[in-house]
C-alpha cells in the first residue's frame, strides 16, 4: 500500500491539523488500483433529522472526507406556484405563506408587495409599521428555530428546549394579533387584516424586554463552549466573491463581510425609519454564520421597540374599496359597500396587466415574489425566488474537502428550509 | 433604478455592440426592462455585468399562453454599489425552446435554469447538468405551463393499484 504524502489544506483550522491520521491529498491519486483508496458514495436523507427537512444529499466520500456532494430536492414539492395561479389574489396569500414555513410573514409580504406594485396601492403607515413588527418577530422566531435545531445537530440538546420556549412566546403573540400561531394570513393586499387587539403592545413590550437577556444566556451557553468553538471556528469557509457568484444572500453573505441587507440598501415598508445595525462577519466560516444570526436577534428587538414607540395612529388597511373589504358596519347602511363586498368575496379584485418583482429581506436572504397579471382577478404567474433554494447551491463548494461531520455543521449553519426550496 | 432615459442609453449601448441584441425596452412601475434576442443573452448579461450589474438575483420562467412566442425567461440583475435593479427578459417559441445557458458565467443560475427546464421545458444549451429538479425524473410534461391542467394528476390510493389503475395510465 502506497503512503500518500500529507498535504496541508489551505486555511486548515487547528481542529483539522489535530487530526494526523487522515491525509487530505488531491483527488488525482484515486485513479490508482489500490482498493483502500476507493470512493464511497453515501446517501444522506431524505429522512434524516440533520438535514432539516426532506433533503437528500448524495455524498461522495474518500474515507471521512467529502469529495463531492449533490443535493437532491423535490420531495415536498406541492406545486404551490401552480395552485396560486388558480386562486384570486387575496386567496393566494394563504398558499403562498406555506412555502417557507418559518417565514410566513415574509412570504405574504413579498406577494402582497408585488401585487400592490401592480395595483399602485398606497399602504397606510400604521399598516407598514405593523408589518415591520410582525416581520421582525417572525425573524426572531425563525432564528430561534435555527439556533435550537442547529445546536441539536452539534449535540447541545437543551438549547432546543430553550429556543422553542421563546419561540412559543412569539407564536402566542401571533395568535393574539391574528388568531393563528403559524400561517397567519395577517398581511393583506393594501395593509394588514385587522388592527392589533388591546393589550397586545404591552405583551410585545414584555417580550422585547426579556428577549435580549435570553439571547445573552444562549450566547453564554454556546459562544464559549469548547465543542461549539471547535466545530464551528474556521470550518467550511467560503469567500464573498464565491458567495456572490452563487447568488447567496442574507446572513451567509453578511458572515463573509458583505453588509448587504435589503432593509438598509433598498428600504421597503418604512424600514428607513428605524435605527439598527447590520451584523457582519469576517472570515465567512461557520462561526461567523452563527454569530451573525445571533446578533441579528438583538437588532430585530431594537426595530420592534422603535416601531412600537413610533406606531402611527390611523387606518391599518387602504380605504380603496376596490381592493380592501369595507368595514362591517357599512354593510348594513350602504348599498355601495355591499356591492364592493360582494364583488371582492366572489370574484376578487382585478389587477392591471403587468409584471412585478418584489424583494424583501427574509431571515435567509433575498426572498422575492414575481407576479404576472393578465388583467384578470387571478395571477397568471406567481414565482418565489426563495433564498434557501439558491443558497443550497453553496453547500458543495463550502464542504468539499472537509469532514462529513463538518458537513452536518455547515448544513445547520446554512439554515435551509425545505418547504421554501421545494415550494 | 436606471430611469427611463438611462434605460434607453443602456439599450443603445447594447445595440452598438450587437445590433440585434435588444428588441425592446419597457419602463414599468419605476423599473427598467430590457427585452433581448434569445441568442444574445450571454453577451448582454456580460455587458451589463461590466456596467456594474454584477449579481444575478433570480432567473425565472413564464408561460405567456395564449400569446406567442409562449415561453419567457426573466433575469433579475442587481447592482449592489449603486443600488440598481434591472430586468432582462426574453421569449422563445414552444417548438424551439432553446436558450443559451448563463450558468458557466453565473453559477447561481444552475438550479434556477434546471427549475425552468423542469416546469416549462425551456432547453438551456450549455448547461452542465440539465435535469429535472423538483419533479420526479420520469415525470412527463411541464407542469407550470398554462395549458397543463391543475389537479390533472390522479392521486394514488391503494385501492387504485388493486384495480389496476396507476398514474401512468
Amino acid at each position: 500500500m502506497s503512503i500518500t504524502p500529507k498535504t496541508e489544506t489551505p486555511g486548515a483550522s487547528d481542529y483539522r491539523k489535530m487530526e494526523e491520521s487522515t491525509t487530505l491529498a488531491p483527488l488525482e491519486r484515486l485513479d490508482s488500483e489500490d482498493p483502500s483508496q476507493e470512493l464511497l458514495t453515501l446517501n444522506m436523507g431524505p429522512h434524516h433529522p440533520a438535514t432539516h427537512g426532506v433533503l437528500r444529499l448524495l455524498v461522495t466520500l474518500e474515507g471521512e472526507v467529502v469529495r463531492d456532494l449533490k443535493p437532491i430536492i423535490g420531495y415536498v414539492h406541492t406545486g404551490i406556484e401552480k395552485t396560486a395561479e388558480d386562486k384570486s389574489y387575496w386567496k393566494a396569500i394563504p398558499v403562498v405563506e406555506r412555502m417557507d414555513y418559518l417565514a410566513y410573514y415574509f412570504n405574504a409580504m413579498a406577494f402582497c408587495g408585488a401585487t400592490e406594485t401592480l395595483l399602485e396601492v398606497e399602504v397606510p403607515e400604521r399598516a407598514q409599521y405593523l408589518r415591520v413588527i410582525h416581520m421582525e418577530l417572525n425573524r426572531i422566531m425563525s432564528h430561534l428555530v435555527w439556533l435550537g435545531t442547529s445546536a441539536l445537530d452539534l449535540g447541545a440538546m437543551s438549547m432546543f428546549w430553550y429556543c422553542f420556549r421563546d419561540r412559543e412566546l412569539i407564536l402566542d403573540l401571533f395568535e393574539q394579533s391574528s388568531g393563528q400561531r403559524m400561517h397567519t394570513r395577517y398581511i393583506q393586499v393594501g395593509g394588514v387584516a385587522e388592527d392589533i387587539p388591546r393589550g397586545w403592545v404591552e405583551k410585545v413590550r414584555e417580550f422585547t424586554a426579556q428577549m435580549p437577556g435570553r439571547a445573552d444566556q444562549y450566547n453564554d451557553l454556546l459562544a464559549h463552549n469548547e465543542i461549539i468553538l471547535q466545530r464551528l471556528r474556521g470550518v467550511c469557509p467560503l469567500g464573498e466573491p464565491e458567495l456572490r457568484a452563487l447568488g447567496v444572500t442574507g446572513p451567509l453573505l453578511r458572515a463573509a463581510g458583505n453588509p448587504w441587507d435589503l432593509r438598509k440598501a433598498m428600504p421597503y415598508s418604512s424600514y428607513e425609519d428605524f435605527d439598527f445595525k447590520i451584523p457582519v462577519g469576517v472570515d465567512g466560516d461557520n462561526w461567523d454564520r452563527f454569530a451573525v444570526r445571533v446578533a441579528e436577534i438583538y437588532e430585530s428587538v431594537k426595530i420592534i421597540d422603535q416601531a412600537l414607540d413610533g406606531l402611527p395612529e390611523g387606518p391599518w388597511i387602504t380605504d380603496d374599496r376596490k381592493v380592501a373589504l369595507p368595514p362591517r358596519h357599512e354593510l348594513a347602511t350602504s348599498m355601495e359597500a355591499l356591492i364592493h363586498h360582494f364583488k371582492l368575496v366572489t370574484e376578487g379584485f382585478r389587477v392591471p396587466p403587468g409584471e412585478a418583482y418584489y424583494p424583501v429581506e427574509s431571515p435567509r436572504g433575498e426572498l422575492a415574489c414575481f407576479v404576472r397579471s393578465d388583467g384578470s382577478s387571478k395571477p397568471a404567474r406567481v414565482h418565489m425566488r426563495d433564498p434557501s433554494f439558491v443558497n443550497l447551491q453553496a453547500t458543495a463548494p463550502m464542504t468539499e474537502g472537509s469532514y462529513i461531520a463538518d458537513l452536518i455543521a455547515t448544513l445547520a449553519m446554512l439554515d435551509p428550509v425545505l418547504g421554501g426550496i421545494d415550494r | 433604478m436606471p430611469d427611463a432615459t438611462g434605460l434607453e442609453l443602456l439599450a443603445q449601448e447594447l445595440r452598438e455592440a450587437d445590433e440585434a441584441s435588444v428588441l425592446d425596452t419597457l419602463y414599468f412601475r419605476d423599473k427598467g426592462v430590457l427585452i433581448v434576442h434569445p441568442p444574445a443573452i450571454v453577451e448582454t448579461l456580460a455587458h451589463l455585468r461590466a456596467k456594474g450589474f454584477a449579481d444575478l438575483m433570480s432567473v425565472h420562467g413564464v408561460d405567456y399562453h395564449p400569446m406567442q412566442p409562449r415561453l419567457g425567461v426573466h433575469y433579475e440583475l442587481l447592482d449592489m454599489d449603486s443600488l440598481d435593479r434591472l430586468t432582462v427578459k426574453l421569449r422563445v417559441p414552444l417548438d424551439a425552446p432553446n436558450v443559451p445557458s448563463v450558468t458557466p458565467d453565473w453559477p447561481t443560475a444552475n438550479h434556477q435554469e434546471r427549475e425552468i427546464y423542469d416546469m416549462f421545458g425551456v432547453i438551456f444549451e450549455g448547461h452542465p447538468d440539465l435535469r429535472r429538479i423538483l419533479m420526479p425524473e420520469d415525470y412527463e410534461g411541464h407542469p407550470q405551463r398554462r395549458d397543463f391542467p391543475i389537479g390533472g394528476e390522479q392521486v394514488m390510493f391503494t385501492i387504485d393499484e388493486a384495480q389496476g389503475r396507476s398514474y401512468t395510465q
